[in-house]
């Protein structure tokens, strides 16, 4: 049923989704077909049935979509307001102000002027609270992908705990030392090995094998000992879900950012067990624990919480209200927004080729989030990761993580021979990340690449140390085990 | 120019540290690249993998198995005729087939307590390795408990929600599904357990369900495993529900040279 048979309100009459192309009439009807229509082709609208049946129905579409005024976005809905608290959300916490300077424009002008000049980084930032997700995806899906590069490299947006992340020409890197089984000494092996190969600013993160509320705290305090003992300028995570979380901090644990996996509709997020009331609760809880740094300005370090999203979970969840998954997407980045995220992690190619089918649909997907979530003001990272059930391998990798990285990405994982031994995906490595930090001069967040310095793991170029032995922080832990 | 007698790579020093994990570490460096053997091993994992994810699973061979356990079986089709299809139409994944729907009514319809259910999944090995051995386990400890039992229904190219009809059908409050995991690199024959309680087709969602995963040599072995589903089995039974609600309380042992340098970080 078409949105405006059930909601005439939010229906701007006036509109007609219509045009003629090569003889061909086509009525899209509402603005969410519209946007599912023109979305560039991916496996996960043909399963949801919203997808383009063809090459001249999408182009027909993105023409009519360049005609559309960004302030019907405000008035036309995608997900009925009274029925989604995430359509709320974007409703009620519409900043008009911040919209005024692009409020004139229609989608296709949007564009043009998203590239020119005139839209500076401090501009960029000025309006990102005017923008709403539908408008940032609809701009999207009319760009290529050397648009999405240009106009993501330049926002910025810097966020804080116990460094700083998503500075001019530097890329984090979460360490991500996965196990099995989650025991402590493979958890400390993998660790051990990313933070000996300059890896970990963004956070230390690990996911647990099981939802084990004991596990959970076995890790935490194990990241906490090891963060403190090390003096390491990091924070840590331990990436079960946000109840699991707040069990933990009222256990006492040292819970440094909250992680939570968000989806962009509010039967999405039900079928995560989630609402905003409960990620607001969990927020609160670790503000309370003041955990991040003093920074010299005198600021705490307070973005305490680390989000992750990917195209497709709506729909996996069979809960995607009739919207493109690359739309549901970019909603979620207004829950994220919401919070004020240390880290949001688009993990692109985690779903599977039912959503996005090969390296060429994961690329855009990646580019396209990236861009999105930037533009919402938010600190992108992306998973560039893969399936083995997937039509994708290390080529396609490499491509999305050199363009993720040219277009100004935040953070990108690192994963030890990028196998990760317990989600089992492949992401990025140790090795990639310093492959892309070589080819494009970027280095880590500063107080990290300072600690990196100071112990010997970097030179003063930020290239690994040529060394015999292990740098002397860590020999003694290594030396008393048994070879 | 290069010297002859320069490597060509760089080792690292930490090789001993392989001994607590099957991860991809210390696999040293050339500038700051991978080895050639390195990425030259990734590419042969990979292409090991790939291949696994089509080869399907011997229903027939398994059934006989089972059955010389003296358990009983069913084996029934998803909507997904292919494994093509499965792959991109994960929804025909979680239906059963007009046959198998057929073959469901003609079985006894007397109120059961619990289902087992095993689909291939992504990986038909785990299955082929894991679920004899597994349920020859679970299904004496679900009998001592005197819960009835329907056959083990074994389903060709279904998801985890498959079960959910199935429980439905047998009228059954605990659904156990034991599934092939999509295939890691070091880990093509993963299998997961997924336990709901009181399931029901379309309306139970994944929020609904309790996960056991990683069961394989190298992560979690099938005494582990059946203690977490055990216990969650009974707590379900206490709570009237699973899901994220019920936490698994469990706690896990690690052998002993691995707890004794548990913290070799924090010696």
């Amino acid at each position: 049923m078409s949105c405006y048979l059930e909601h005439p309100e939010y229906l701007d009459k006036s509109l007609m989704y219509k045009t003629h192309i090569t003889h061909q009439a086509y009525d899209f009807k509402t603005l969410r077909n519209l946007m599912a229509k023109a979305t560039p082709s991916r496996s996960g609208d043909y399963l949801a049935g919203v997808g383009a049946v063809n090459n001249l129905e999408r182009v027909a579409a993105q023409w009519v979509l360049a005609d559309v005024p960004l302030k019907q976005f405000l008035n036309e809905a995608l997900v009925p307001y009274e029925q989604d608290e995430i359509t709320r959300l974007i409703i009620d916490e519409h900043d008009g102000s911040a919209f005024a300077a692009v409020s004139h424009l229609t989608v296709g002008d949007f564009r043009n002027w998203l590239l020119s000049e005139h839209a500076t980084t401090e501009i960029l930032t000025a309006i990102a609270s005017g923008l709403t997700p539908e408008m940032v995806a609809a701009v999207s899906k009319i760009m290529r992908i050397q648009d999405l590069i240009l106009v993501a490299k330049k926002c910025r947006v810097i966020t804080r705990f116990r460094n700083t992340i998503g500075l001019e020409n530097r890329l984090s890197t979460r360490l991500q030392p996965n196990h099995p089984t989650d025991s402590p000494a493979g958890v400390a092996a993998g660790l051990l090995d990313g933070l000996l190969y300059g890896c970990g600013d963004a956070v230390i993160g690990i996911n647990p094998a099981s939802d084990n509320i004991e596990a959970t705290l076995r890790l935490l305090h194990m990241l906490h000992d090891v963060i403190e003992r090390y003096q390491i300028p990091t924070q840590s995570c331990v990436l079960t879900h946000v109840t699991t979380t707040l069990k933990a901090i009222e256990q006492g644990a040292p819970v440094d950012l909250v992680f939570q996996s968000i989806a962009g509709t509010q039967k999405a997020n039900d079928s995560f067990g989630i609402n905003l009331d409960l990620l607001n609760e969990a927020r609160l809880a670790a503000l309370e624990l003041g955990r991040g740094s003093l920074f010299e300005n005198g600021t705490l370090g307070d973005n305490c919480m680390y989000f992750e999203t990917g195209q497709g979970s709506a729909l996996s969840a069979n809960a995607h209200q009739g919207l493109d998954q690359q739309t549901c997407e970019a909603r979620a980045y207004a829950v994220a927004r919401k919070f004020k995220p240390l880290l949001v992690n688009t993990v692109v190619g985690f779903i599977g080729p039912e959503y996005l089918y090969d390296g060429k649909q994961i690329i855009r997907a990646g580019l396209e989030d990236h861009f999105c979530g930037k533009l919402l003001g938010l600190p992108m990272g992306c998973d560039v990761c893969y399936t083995n059930h997937a039509e994708a391998d290390q080529d396609d990798m490499d491509m999305l993580l050199t363009q993720f990285a040219v277009a100004g990405g935040t953070f990108i994982m690192g994963v030890p021979g990028a196998d990760d031994v317990m989600l089992n995906y492949q992401s990025t490595s140790f090795h990639d990340a310093l492959y892309v930090r070589q080819v494009l001069g970027l280095r880590p967040a500063p107080e990290f690449e300072q600690w990196l310095q100071q112990h010997g793991i970097f030179n003063a170029e930020n290239q690994l140390q040529q060394r015999p032995d292990v740098p002397v922080l860590f020999k003694s832990s290594l030396q008393n085990l048994s070879e | 120019m290069s010297d002859s007698n320069e490597p060509t790579t760089t080792e690292d020093p930490w090789h001993n540290l392989k001994q607590f994990t099957p991860a991809r570490i210390a696999l040293g460096r050339a500038g700051m690249s991978l080895p050639t053997s390195a990425c030259l091993d990734f590419q042969l994992a990979h292409a090991l993998a790939r291949d696994a994810v089509n080869i399907p699973l011997d229903f027939a061979g398994l059934e006989q198995r089972l059955n010389v356990h003296g358990f009983q079986t069913l084996t029934l089709q998803t909507q997904a005729e292919n494994q093509s299809v499965y792959l991109q139409r994960p929804d025909l994944g979680r239906l059963l087939s007009a046959s198998s729907m057929a073959c469901l009514q003609h079985s006894a319809l007397i109120p059961f307590d619990a289902v087992v259910v095993v689909a291939d999944g992504l990986s038909s090995t785990a299955i082929e390795h894991h679920a004899e051995p597994f349920l020859s386990l679970l299904l004496p400890e679900l009998q001592r408990k005197d819960y009835r039992l329907p056959p083990v229904c074994l389903v060709k190219h279904g998801r985890v929600a498959i079960g959910d009809a199935i429980a439905e059908h047998y009228a059954a409050s605990l659904c156990i599904v034991l599934i092939g995991e999509r295939p890691g690199l070091s880990s093509p024959d993963s299998m997961g357990i997924y336990f709901t309680y009181q399931a029901r087709s379309g309306i139970s969602t994944d929020a609904d369900r309790n996960c056991i995963s990683n069961i394989h040599d190298n992560g979690l072995s099938y005494q582990q495993a059946l203690k977490k589903l055990l216990f969650l089995v009974d707590e379900a039974e206490k709570l009237q529900l699973s899901g994220i609600n019920l936490k698994d309380q469990t706690t896990d042992t690690a052998p002993n040279d691995l707890q004794k340098q548990a913290n070799f970080l924090l010696n």
